[in-house]
């Protein structure tokens, strides 16, 4: 059957674009069925991207664009970036198949951002969805038998098409349709990148976004590792924006379970940082050059003194036998103290987050 | 009528995008807003934002710390 033969209108896909290589061949694999697709990207919070751009100053000169943008430019599509951060935390902190091998609820994640497609697909008289997955690739979410479990979980169903491996699974609702022609699908599996790439150089794509482990700092176990100690210090876990940002910026030292101090480590994240002041108790020194720090948590007189000789071991004056370093309030009231550096014995090595 | 100025001051990518896709929905062909910025990373996204869905950049100021972007809103594609 050939394609729209039943239909007299033009079919509407939505696509869930990453910015990576995947999605941008899914979408033009069905472009090239006369489909008309446009691309959703969803702002959870985690995102690389997202967060990396200009924080730190020696990142400046590094290219910086959006991928998803900069992918949707290339295809020719209309890019829609919806920012789903709160509605996310559930996903985050309540996963119902669990995470992967660091706080990553990967299964949880696509079925929610599926959903969130379908949503949008429905208020805006789209016809179906896309997305770039491929069989076997992803150790959680793009596994043979999870696949079913995302479609059968957002509720879309046999409305969602998987255009490089849709030969691998059962017909859809626009194949049968005869939306778009079955045998024109792919049948990729597996972690092999080879077959990606060939069909990006049969489609002219010699630029595209490398696949670098995820786009997703919650599957870095660093970044993870830190989440892991926000959730335990404060008992519960919940998290806001904020957090969550933070958990990406300066050294993370916690002296005690109920405080934490977050150091900038150059010029580009204390100028971030500064920005938090009213947020967070703010240190920095003042007899000698040395970062900002904020306090994360509550802090008494006797905590304070001790962060502020743990901020002037990240000063010009680590070896003085005084450095002052004032002390700035949320309100704006601010006081200097005088503390002795915290030599590096005196720093346990778990104070590290 | 004044030029609207959305303040995406100390949000980093793609926030200061989301904040102005939504802002642009409220408003009508022909009309400018003034975005401030502190994340240089809209001077690529939101030029790129904007040339996908058919809106004009007007200009693009970028300082040491903030960038303010003046754009008019298109008629859409």
């Amino acid at each position: 059957m050939t394609k729209n033969s039943n239909d007299r209108t033009q079919r509407k896909a939505i696509a869930l674009v990453s910015g990576g290589l995947d999605s941008m061949l899914a979408v033009k694999v069905i472009q090239e069925q006369g489909i008309h697709v446009e691309g959703i990207n969803f702002f959870t919070g985690f995102c690389v991207e997202g967060h990396t751009h200009a924080i730190r100053k020696k990142d400046r000169d590094k290219p910086k664009r959006n991928n998803a943008l900069w992918v949707a430019e290339q295809l020719g599509i209309k890019l829609h970036i919806l920012d789903v951060s709160e509605d996310y935390k559930d996903v985050v902190i309540n996963p119902k198949h669990g995470y992967g091998a660091n706080l990553n609820p990967c299964l949880d994640c696509k079925g929610f951002m599926v959903k969130e497609a379908l949503s949008w697909m429905e208020k805006n008289n789209f016809d179906f969805l896309i997305t770039g997955e491929v069989m076997g690739q992803r150790p959680m979410s793009q596994r043979k038998d999870t696949m079913p479990v995302v479609s059968r979980e957002s509720g879309a169903g046999d409305l969602l098409l998987r255009p490089l491996c849709a030969k691998l699974l059962p017909e859809t609702l626009p194949e049968r349709e005869g939306w778009v022609d079955r045998d024109a699908l792919l049948d990729f599996s597996g972690r092999n990148r080879k077959p990606q790439m060939a069909l990006a150089e049969k489609f002219g794509f010699n630029e595209y976004a490398q696949p670098a482990g995820g786009c997703c700092f919650l599957t870095d176990a660093n970044y993870s590792s830190k989440l892991a100690d926000l959730w335990q210090a404060r008992g519960e876990k919940t998290y806001e924006i904020d957090d969550i940002v933070m958990l990406k910026v300066g050294r993370h030292l916690r002296p005690k379970p109920h405080f934490k101090l977050i150091i900038a480590r150059e010029e580009g994240e204390t100028n971030f940082l500064r920005g938090y002041r009213k947020k967070y108790i703010s240190m920095n020194t003042v007899s000698h050059s040395g970062p900002i720090s904020l306090i994360d948590g509550d802090a008494d007189e006797e905590d304070i003194e001790l962060a502020g000789r743990l901020v002037a071991r990240f000063c010009s004056g680590r070896d003085a036998d005084s450095v002052t370093v004032n002390v700035r309030q949320k309100n704006g009231e601010s006081k200097d103290i005088e503390v002795k550096p915290l030599s590096p014995d005196e720093i346990p090595q778990e104070w590290y987050v | 009528m004044s030029e609207p100025v959305l303040d995406a001051r100390n949000l980093l990518c793609p926030l200061p995008v989301i904040r102005t896709q939504n802002q642009v929905e409220n408003m009508n062909a022909g009309d400018t807003l003034c975005v401030q910025c502190t994340d240089h990373g809209v001077i690529n996204d939101i030029p790129a934002w904007c040339r996908i869905n058919g809106h004009e950049i007007l200009s693009i100021d970028e300082q040491e710390y903030e960038i303010v972007i003046r754009l008019r809103v298109g008629e859409g594609l």
